[in-house]
């Protein structure tokens, strides 16, 4: 995987899958994130880069909506996927979440819960009733290439995992439930470097069906994986565009400046 | 995994531990210190270990006449220096019993409501005010009892339940208010602020991150606590209920002015009873003879034992949880 | 190093819009929302007694406060007027040896777990404490008897004391271990730095630091003690008259309490909602410094 995105060397940007209008959150008094406008494109990974603190995670959880669930929190403006603003009030951020899937920075199974029942955890939630649960669970852990490790042992409790197996195993319960979008908040930086070539290598395969939207405090990481690149520096969108572009030629001083490793 | 798991508190204090040892004063003042401090602490672990001694030892005479039969024989004569203690270990069980059945689910929905399920700004008034359900004196709660608990009951549920299940013998015979169901339910009142608090410390316990890989996945709340927070969380929620039951095996006031002190066994709830706390309050400071102090003494000795037993059960089963839930949220 | 099976590019199903319900979103959200309707109730049930005892004790209790009540002692059946006085002091007395003897032992205890304990006898003292916090207070009472009642042949407010230190003492050593642990330790470094030796930087700096919040538990251990009645009955009994002697026996608020709330007459019943009246208020007010110090101090939880 090269910095430039040479899969696609020239074509026109795609369908944007998500369109984000004006938002702004806030935490308590706190504004977090200023004024943030941008489209994320369908089926192609998005980085969101940054220094700490300059509110990435914040803004891949307005995406879904869990941003709302710290106590104080709130959020004002557009998220529109396909048409409907999830920000609108006859949109239930529940039902969201089916559609727009979340793996977290440290690897979080269902302690009590086998492999098996963790792959199928979120149809139990839903209380969906699937006709073949056995086909689902090794479909989505061949998807992310776990099948084999773990195919022997699938009633055993997910912790049982190494850490880079069990993030896997969580990504591979976001898939269970079909999400069109999947948003992934630093899942890597808890993980050893082979582990986090496996899921980076995912990443890759999966764009083809998923749009995905990484979180990352690494810039080699995001320019390795992503086509699109935002650059988040104080709670604003500095610079948003191909990957290549922001590495190679950005426009904003300070884009360059980061990227080039001058600070952050 | 290691066989020796240390608690937290534990591995923390080790850390500490080696610290303060690479800074150990050497000095007369803190070897001093060090001395009396340690005099302290080891009072402090002395005390149980002399209650259970020196119980012992007053119960000897009973224990010497009686023999395990004491444990199982309902006569209770001081006169005749005869005594049997199982009418005071039923009342005692089954009073503890009826509280626990009417305590738990409303505990366990309170701690749930608490940790989770609350608007943030309601959680601390509301804490406070179970708090200070638990810091009302136990003598106060007997004397509200009498008054308003033993005469509603005697006018409204008893006789409700004598009319719809007397037939079966646990509701039998007349509505006196007074008896083993109200000894119940004012036990039950007592220990919901126990066994919400505990288990809110708890559920507390549980990383966020369980809850959020909940969530994320479309989980209303009920279904993230029923999936991801209450099965990490059920070991830690045993040991808040024994510790709730501990609680009512040891209250003695409130029982006492409610339960209607006559020692009889009787399958039925609403019949007066007498449990092992009550007795020794009401008669071990008129018990003339040696035998009959004994034989309080013993009661004593039962009682405290079984406390002990069940506080360390239910200690463990808590501390064991909550290290096992702090470790994965590092 | 397995590779992952590339999934088919058929693109996903069709989702409905958000706008539209999941299948089966309404039953869930419907039962999520009944669960919860539950623990509010729950909370409800558990107000109602609290609301009651307190609205009763006070509407029962608020007349008879007065000079007489905490000046005059308590009178022969039949006879008007009369008071608790020497309860209410009696209590206060018994507070005071209470924590003469429980204070010190609880705090120095509890310093010597957090600063200088040391494996397994450290481990076994913590736990022990924390048992000794579960058993039935009439137990305690009955040790007390045996060991002190018997060998001065006498009721006595010391042993009424020494009963209550024995209940607070794990209070009093779990809240001041819990504090002093909270204090950062560079505070103790740098004392140590200076020169200053370790028994000096224990008690001057670390103590010190934890000192508000160990304040505020010591107020919720007093308020724990101040309503215990059954460690009472068999050692400090009870009495008519004022005392101050520590080797007789003295009057205490739980128990004049009990004496007149279980008796028949009425005007005695009368008392005994006031001196409940004035125990409640006194435990509630404890409890309510001892909150607002932990929530101005930062030391809550």
């Amino acid at each position: 995987m090269s910095l430039i995105d040479s899969d696609r060397p020239e074509e026109a940007p795609p369908a944007a899958k998500i369109v984000v209008t004006r938002l702004n959150a806030y935490f308590h008094k706190f504004h977090a994130i200023h004024d943030i406008t941008l489209s994320i494109p369908g089926a192609r990974v998005t980085a969101v880069i940054g220094p700490s603190g300059c509110g990435k995670s914040t803004f891949l959880r307005c995406l879904n909506r869990m941003h709302e669930h710290v106590p104080g929190a709130t959020a004002k403006g557009s998220v529109v996927l396909d048409g409907v603003d999830v920000y609108d009030p006859a949109v239930d951020p529940v039902r969201l979440r089916r559609r727009v899937g979340m793996v977290f920075q440290k690897a979080n199974p269902f302690p009590t819960m086998s492999i098996r029942e963790n792959v199928l955890a979120g149809h139990k939630l839903n209380g969906t009733r699937l006709k073949d649960p056995a086909a689902l669970v090794e479909k989505t852990l061949r998807h992310v290439a776990l099948w084999d490790e773990v195919k022997d042992k699938l009633d055993q409790s997910g912790m049982s995992l190494s850490g880079g197996q069990q993030q896997r195993l969580c990504i591979a319960r976001v898939l269970a439930v079909e999400p069109e979008v999947i948003l992934l908040d630093e899942p890597c930086s808890a993980l050893d470097p082979i582990a986090t070539a496996r899921i980076e290598e995912l990443i890759d395969e999966l764009k083809e069906r998923y749009t995905l939207v990484l979180v990352t405090h690494n810039m080699q990481q995001a320019a390795r994986v992503s086509d699109y690149t935002a650059f988040f520096y104080m709670g604003d969108l500095v610079e948003f565009d191909r990957t290549g572009t922001i590495f190679t030629n950005p426009k904003e001083s300070k884009t360059e400046d980061y990227v080039t490793g001058k600070f952050g | 995994m290691s066989t020796a798991e240390q608690l937290p508190m534990d591995q923390a204090a080790t850390r500490r531990e080696r610290k303060a040892a690479a800074t150990r004063g050497t000095g007369l003042g803190d070897r001093v210190f060090r001395g009396v401090l340690l005099a302290f602490g080891l009072t402090v672990l002395a005390v149980p270990a002399l209650m259970l001694v020196e119980l012992a030892g007053s119960s000897r005479l009973a224990i010497e006449r009686f023999g395990a039969g004491f444990l199982t024989r309902t006569i209770w004569d001081p006169v005749r220096a005869d005594f049997g203690a199982w009418p005071f270990i039923y009342g005692t069980v089954v009073s503890s019993l009826i509280a626990l059945v009417l305590a738990v689910p409303v505990s366990l929905g309170l701690a749930i409501f608490l940790a989770d399920l609350a608007p943030h700004r309601v959680r601390r008034p509301l804490g406070f005010l179970v708090e200070l359900l638990a810091a009302i004196p136990s003598v106060v709660y007997g004397f509200w009892g009498i008054f308003v608990l033993v005469p509603w009951l005697r006018e409204s549920i008893q006789p409700f339940l004598i009319e719809r299940l007397g037939f079966l013998p646990f509701f039998e015979g007349p509505p006196l208010g007074f008896g083993m169901l109200a000894a119940g339910v004012i036990l039950a009142i007592m220990i919901v602020p126990t066994i919400t608090s505990i288990s809110r410390e708890v559920l507390q316990a549980v990383p966020q991150t369980h809850r959020e890989a909940a969530i994320g996945l479309g989980a209303t709340p009920w279904d993230t606590l029923r999936y991801a927070v209450l099965p990490a969380a059920r070991s830690g929620l045993v040991g808040a209920i024994i510790l709730g039951l501990n609680r009512a095996l040891g209250e003695t006031m409130a029982v006492t002015m409610v339960i209607g002190n006559r020692p009889q066994v009787s399958a039925s709830i609403l019949q007066p009873a007498y449990t092992m706390a009550s007795v020794i309050a009401n008669e071990f400071a008129e018990a003339d003879t040696d035998v009959y102090l004994s034989a309080l003494s013993e009661v004593a000795l039962l009682l405290f034992g079984v406390a002990l037993l069940l506080n360390l059960l239910a200690r463990w089963l808590v501390n064991v949880t909550k290290s096992r839930l702090e470790r994965r949220a590092a | 190093m397995t590779t992952a099976t590339r999934p088919s590019s058929a693109p996903p199903p069709p989702h409905r819009t958000l706008l539209e319900p999941a299948p089966g979103e309404r039953l869930r959200r419907f039962r999520s929302r009944f669960f919860t309707a539950l623990c509010v109730l729950c909370a409800v049930v558990v107000l109602v007694p609290l609301f009651s005892i307190f609205l009763y004790v006070v509407a029962r209790g608020a007349s008879g406060l007065s000079l007489e009540f905490f000046t005059g002692l308590p009178q022969p059946v039949g006879e008007p007027g009369g008071g608790m006085g020497n309860a209410v002091v009696g209590t206060l007395i018994l507070i005071a040896i209470a924590c003469a003897i429980g204070l010190p032992t609880g705090i120095l205890a509890g310093i010597y777990l957090a600063e200088v304990g040391r494996g397994r006898l450290a481990s076994a003292i913590r736990f022990i404490a924390d048992v000794l916090g579960g058993v039935p207070s009439i137990t305690i009472g009955v040790f007390v008897y045996a060991l002190v009642v018997v060998a001065m042949k006498r009721f006595s407010a010391l042993a009424g004391g020494i009963a209550l230190a024995i209940v607070m003492i794990p209070t009093v050593t779990r809240t001041t271990e819990e504090l002093l642990r909270m204090v950062p330790s560079h505070l103790r470094e740098a004392s140590l730095a200076l020169g200053v030796p370790e028994w000096r930087t224990s008690l001057l700096v670390m103590l010190r630091t934890a000192a508000p919040g160990i304040g505020t538990g010591v107020m919720l251990a007093v308020a724990r003690i101040a309503g215990e009645t059954a460690p009472l009955l068999f050692t400090a009994f009870n009495s008519r008259y004022w005392s101050a002697d520590i080797d007789r026996p003295i009057a205490s608020l739980p128990v004049q309490i009990l004496t007149y709330a279980t008796s028949p007459y009425k005007d005695w019943q009368a008392q005994a909602w006031t001196g409940a009246l004035v125990l409640v208020l006194l435990v509630f007010c404890l409890n309510l410094l001892a909150r607002l110090a932990t929530s101005r101090g930062g030391k809550g939880r």
